[in-house]
């Protein structure tokens, strides 16, 4: 393991890599296992899931029972460590306090970042969401298609090892195949809702995961994925056999010890570490891009935070992988006297197009699952299935009043309970207590059905992020400040999200307890608050009109790489973290091509 | 800000506690909000996001086991712990599948919990602490004993009044509220241990070969065998 101090940091790397989750991750992986000599440069501590994972541990062996605080917000077992909505010393700001204009930011200080604890939803962009504003004249289009990220999402499936299957809905792209593992059978209550939603229009389909369902074919994928380079074939076919199939049990949220689902942590960086060409600096927050006199990136800055001291690492190419918004962050701190409002921002489009994912909710108990016999529900984590957005006829005739897509993911089963308790329906205000609160318990559980939207948002300009100019984190470095504002078009979906998941809850036969608002205001939760945030150094066709080129590949400096979500031009409904992974896979293969040719 | 973690003169609190929910019953919309009916003399913050407390800190040992008071200390009285204790059990009493509530550590937890440094916590331990005293001063006035040493029968008159989202006693609103929040925490506390989780048919966090899914006779009786398609 190649662990390194500001002391052992060597002289000079083909590639610094800013950031170690799904970008850095992906990125550090293609280039170390192609051969470049990576610097990683992650803000947290290092962080080992086979060791410090909490895989059986129950709630009651928790402080709490496990419910979550302020300092472990989804729980006391989820597997972000060192971060939050907060982190110590480390402050953002709003810089408007009025009601739905605040930006909330999900930070994980640890290696591997967020892909240790997220949801492993791992979906493929489809054609439209390249084209959206050929298609409805709102936002913008990438300057690549569908079809420059495909070959690329089907080596990341075949690395990271996804479930699903292949229906053929619009704009919602099948895998080649033999790349997608099998689908689990889905759980009762899916079956359920997959019945009653096919009366409202509604298609219920198998999700595709980043969990392996089966151990991966170690024979044949290498070859795939590393094609003429035999070492790279050896050492992955080595680390996927240490990778277990999923066991059908412990929630995904905590990590995997066993490495049956994807994180940074157990899938890009162990391999990437055995080729032996990738160094890994822990506990050292960036500060700064350097420039030398040719205006090409030389290196970068960084706090190390356990001393407090600054150092500087050097490389022939910088790729920033620091999540779209702490990206944005280090770009703008980046001031010189060729780049006075920040680096790589001639454009001064750095920070601007933020976009989150639009949210909302409803849930209901449905009779039909109640007293269900005991079975084992747990399966591989998360849902089993989901609905892709399957109004795309009415939305092209104007017929829902907002212009793009969502899709909806399920919460059903007879899961671990939590503090909270089980449900209990209450029925008239009485609050159940004595005999009847344990007969109620055991006839209620698994019988609540919950439906969560995740939609698109369209990029506006009042939704940004820029250099606040009064508040600096605990080492000195200016921090960001938020703007924020949702969209009629955002509104109106989360108000359509809550009203057909009510209609669906009728559908099974459940009662809703309340109507849903029609004010989609009071059902969209805060920007930010999904954690899905991308945009701010988005990707164009023009050095005018966005921050990078369509390799991701800054229009103002030629050997600076932005391979995180910041490059989205727009942010459909699919979960952005597998097309961060194509398009940082993509953007490695380029820095090794210029490389391979001279250029940088 | 007044400290809720000390034990209060039970006759002092017993005024300013019936006061102050006569002044909340009154103003119902503001109670929609605050969960609390003694949030009016907290200070606890709008938002659950805020500010980390002196807590377990964002890198614990997640690999322990933690009991109540290994974090944090513990700050009921002896005669807190009866009286909830006995709340606990009639809350969550015993039957011929599950011991009570209290036989499992649930006390311990509620402890923690009203315990706990964090703002909700402490927001949280403010009603429960008011409503206990509370209970205790309604169960003396009624039947000349504290709550804890009241009869089975005269424990579950006195819940039954408030066990409502409306309660009809004329300024039980409060009471009403301390009761639904405490009785969530003691299922919360209770369906979290094993014997919980046992009782109410949860039988997963086991390791298998493979998932099946549900019981074939089951997918049949709810008339879903065309549903499995995979």
């Amino acid at each position: 393991m190649a662990s390194v101090s500001p002391a052992s940091v060597a002289d000079k790397y083909d590639v610094i890599v800013v950031g170690s989750g799904a970008a850095g991750g992906q990125a550090a992986y293609t280039l170390a296992m192609e051969g470049a000599r990576v610097l990683m440069i992650e803000a947290g501590r290092r962080y080992d899931p086979v060791s410090e994972t909490p895989m059986f541990q129950t709630n009651d062996s928790a402080p709490l029972r496990g419910a979550g605080t302020p300092d472990k917000y989804f729980g006391f077992h989820d597997a972000t460590v060192g971060g939050g909505w907060t982190v110590p010393g480390e402050p953002y700001t709003n810089a408007s306090d009025e009601e739905g204009r605040q930006f909330t930011w999900w930070r994980a200080r640890m290696l591997g970042g967020r892909t240790n604890h997220w949801g492993r939803i791992a979906l493929r962009n489809g054609p439209y969401d390249f084209r959206p504003y050929s298609r409805d004249g709102l936002g913008f289009d990438w300057p690549i298609s569908y079809e420059d990220v495909a070959p690329y999402y089907d080596k990341v499936e075949m690395l990271i090892g996804v479930f699903g299957s292949n229906e053929g809905l619009e704009n919602t792209p099948g895998s080649p195949p033999g790349v997608l593992l099998p689908p689990p059978r889905a759980r009762i209550g899916e079956l359920l809702a997959r019945q009653r939603g096919r009366r409202l229009g509604i298609p219920v389909i198998p999700i595709h995961r980043a969990v392996l369902t089966r151990a991966l074919d170690h024979r044949a994928v290498p070859a795939k994925l590393h094609p003429g380079n035999a070492r790279a074939q050896r050492i992955l076919a080595e680390d996927m056999q240490n990778r277990a199939a999923c066991f059908w049990a412990t929630p995904c949220g905590r990590g995997c010890s066993i490495r049956a689902n994807y994180q940074a942590t157990t899938v890009h960086l162990p391999p990437a570490l055995a080729t032996g060409n990738l160094d890994i600096l822990a506990n050292a927050m960036a500060r700064e891009v350097l420039l030398d006199a040719r205006g090409r990136a030389s290196g970068v800055a960084y706090v190390d935070k356990t001393t407090g001291l600054e150092h500087r690492a050097s490389a022939r190419a910088v790729v920033l992988a620091a999540s779209a918004c702490e990206t944005v962050r280090l770009l703008l701190n980046s001031k010189s006297r060729s780049f006075p409002d920040g680096l790589a921002n001639s454009s001064g489009l750095v920070g601007k197009y933020i976009m989150d994912t639009v949210g909302a909710e409803w849930g209901g108990q449905v009779p039909l699952l109640e007293g269900l016999p005991p079975h084992n529900e747990d399966g591989a984590g998360g849902g089993h299935v989901y609905v892709p957005w399957w109004l795309y006829k009415e939305q092209r005739q104007g017929r829902l009043g907002f212009a793009r897509g969502y899709h909806v993911e399920f919460g059903t089963g007879k899961m671990m309970p939590g503090a909270d308790g089980p449900y209990l329906p209450d029925a008239g205000g009485r609050t159940s207590f004595g005999l009847r609160l344990k007969e109620d318990a055991r006839r209620y559980y698994g019988s609540y059905v919950s439906f969560t939207g995740r939609g698109e948002m369209i990029p506006n300009r009042d939704s940004f992020c820029e250099i606040d100019p009064a508040v600096v984190d605990k080492w000195g470095i200016p921090a960001l400040r938020f703007h924020w504002r949702w969209s009629e078009h955002e509104i109106r979906q989360a108000a359509h999200m809550q009203r057909t998941f009510a209609d669906w809850i009728e559908a099974m036969g459940g009662a809703n307890t309340k109507a849903p608002d029609p004010d989609g205001r009071r059902a969209i939760h805060a920007g930010g608050a999904i954690i899905h945030e991308v945009g701010g150094t988005i990707m164009g066709s023009s050095p005018s009109s966005s921050v990078t080129n369509p390799w991701s590949q800054t229009w103002d400096v030629k050997n600076l790489f932005v391979a995180d979500g910041g490059v989205f031009a727009s942010n459909a409904d699919k979960n952005p973290t597998l097309t961060i992974m194509a398009l940082a896979w993509r953007t490695a293969d380029r820095v090794l091509d210029e490389m391979r040719k001279g250029g940088i | 800000m007044e400290n809720p973690m000390r034990t209060p003169d039970p006759i002092r609190i017993d005024r300013r506690v019936a006061i102050r929910w006569m002044l909340t019953a009154s103003a119902g919309a503001m109670l929609a909000r605050a969960p609390s009916f003694g949030a009016a003399a907290t200070e606890a913050p709008k938002s659950p996001r805020g500010a980390p407390a002196s807590g377990y800190g964002l890198d614990p040992d997640l690999l322990k086991a933690y009991k109540p008071g290994d974090l944090w200390p513990l700050t009921f009285s002896a005669s807190q712990r009866r009286e909830v204790a006995a709340l606990c059990d009639v809350v969550i009493p015993a039957d011929e599948r599950s011991p009570s509530a209290s036989q499992v550590g649930v006390t311990d937890f509620i402890d923690e919990f009203v315990s706990a440094p964090y703002p909700d916590n402490v927001r949280d331990a403010r009603m429960i602490l008011d409503g206990l005293a509370w209970l205790d001063g309604e169960s003396t006035r009624r039947y000349g004993a504290a709550f804890a040493e009241a009869s089975e029968a005269q424990r579950a008159a006195l819940c039954e009044d408030i066990a409502h989202e409306a309660p009809a006693g004329a300024g039980l609103k409060g009471a009403a509220e301390f009761f639904r929040r405490f009785r969530s925490l003691v299922a919360g506390g209770f369906y979290t241990t094993p014997v919980g989780m046992k009782d109410i048919g949860y039988v997963g966090n086991v390791p298998l070969a493979r998932f099946d899914g549900p019981p074939a006779d089951l997918v049949e009786r709810l008339g879903l065998a065309d549903e499995v398609k995979w």
